[in-house]
């Protein structure tokens, strides 16, 4: 039967696509950011997961306002990180496991959580971003795993409360531990941390409301759940309402999940960045 | 939940909830803003603005706001941010360029603000 491993979160920011691409890893500004990644990469080249559900947030490359899924999930062979307008290197195709996909998407449905499935679906610097971070070289890394996307609406209110994405985590949990095949799989959550990149408060980040999240999702997420979206975006920056992604992932791990490896540093481009790596004790 | 209660068009400073009443109203701004996904459709937009504008549809305050690259009048305009930096992209924006735009700082005092975010 399948396994989940335990989850990941990063920021997705793109200038951090840039500086891979550059490969400014000792540059004084980069270096605090870049430097809480080994660890993780040490903890996957141990565990060697066969999938990775990367659960992100479409910034206007695979949606656009004509249709806009609150929650989609990837169900193709393969995604293309492709040209996003801004000079980010387009990357290439990233395998996917459309039958992992089927079965998630069929479980879910199942479940009452109704999903968008996209047998095409461009990936944007939220995808291909984190994957660069965990995997050095991807998509051309020999221990890269299969890819299923999930993307959650957050360009368009209504987004979805906090409470839904912890919910769609544990449903996805559900999903995942029914497929029968013996694979490992890690649940990365990718976005945040605080960051607005619009109006006149752009700028805006919040360290202290970040840091209470980055306790709080390994030990209470369910108190998470009591912050309302204005409220998110009150304390975690327009941009920041990102973290519900960090919520769906968390609710994929179950109940009790270790905290082995934290890092979080301001700012990188204009967000608050947090880093993550949580293995499942349950 | 009560419907009655929903919270979310309480005005926070400085700060436009892109809603779908925005979105209504900027469609065609950011229709267009998501088309310079694709490099052609970038250099056809560099070699003349105001023909693509048209082609878009889009309206005079939309024209006006674009012709300015002025980003505040462009949220004004139903403009989303995460279009509007496909737009910034053209013209070599950074998004410390857009937020210091928005502030009325110079980059360089925006990027010292996200430093001070950090102590």
């Amino acid at each position: 039967m399948a396994k989940i491993i335990g989850g990941l979160t990063t920021s997705h920011i793109p200038a951090v696509g840039n500086a891979i691409a550059n490969e400014l890893f000792e540059e004084p500004y980069w270096k605090p950011f870049f430097d809480g990644y080994p660890p993780i990469r040490e903890w996957l080249d141990k565990h060697k997961p066969d999938i990775a559900i990367n659960i992100y947030n479409d910034h206007g490359l695979g949606f656009f306002l004509d249709k806009m899924p609150t929650f989609a999930i990837g169900a193709a062979h393969e995604y293309i990180g492709e040209d996003e307008g801004w000079g980010i290197p387009a990357l290439g195709a990233f395998p996917g496991d459309p039958k992992l996909s089927w079965h998630i998407i069929e479980g879910m449905v199942a479940d009452e959580f109704d999903i968008t499935s996209c047998q095409e679906l461009a990936v944007d610097h939220g995808f291909t971003v984190p994957m660069q971070l965990f995997w050095p070289g991807a998509p051309n890394n020999k221990d890269l795993p299969r890819t299923v996307p999930i993307s959650a609406n957050t360009v368009q209110h209504p987004i979805p409360t906090l409470n839904r994405a912890l919910n769609f985590g544990k449903s996805l949990r559900k999903a995942i531990l029914s497929y029968p095949e013996d694979v490992k799989v890690v649940i990365l959550g990718t976005g945040g941390m605080s960051h607005q990149l619009d109006g006149a408060r752009a700028g805006f980040i919040n360290k202290e409301f970040d840091q209470m999240c980055m306790e709080k999702i390994v030990t209470d997420p369910e108190a998470l759940t009591k912050i309302s979206r204005r409220e998110l975006v009150e304390k975690a920056g327009a941009q920041g309402t990102e973290f519900l992604m960090w919520m769906m992932m968390r609710g994929a791990l179950g109940d009790n999940v270790k905290a082995l490896h934290t890092n979080y540093h301001i700012p990188i481009s204009n967000t608050g960045a947090g880093t993550m790596m949580l293995e499942c004790t349950d | 939940m009560d419907l009655a209660n929903f919270d979310h068009h309480t005005p926070i400073p400085g700060t436009t909830l892109f809603d779908g009443e925005q979105a209504m109203k900027g469609y065609a701004l950011n229709k267009m803003c998501y088309s310079f996904n694709g490099a052609a459709a970038r250099e056809e937009y560099l070699a003349d603005p105001e023909a693509y504008f048209d082609k878009f549809s889009l309206n005079e305050g939309q024209k006006t706001a674009c012709r300015n690259k002025n980003v505040l009048e462009m949220i004004a305009q139903g403009g989303n941010i995460y279009y509007l930096a496909k737009f910034a992209g053209i013209y070599k924006l950074s998004v410390q360029d857009v937020g210091a735009q928005q502030t009325g700082m110079t980059t360089e005092e925006f990027k010292e603000k996200l430093l001070r975010a950090g102590d």
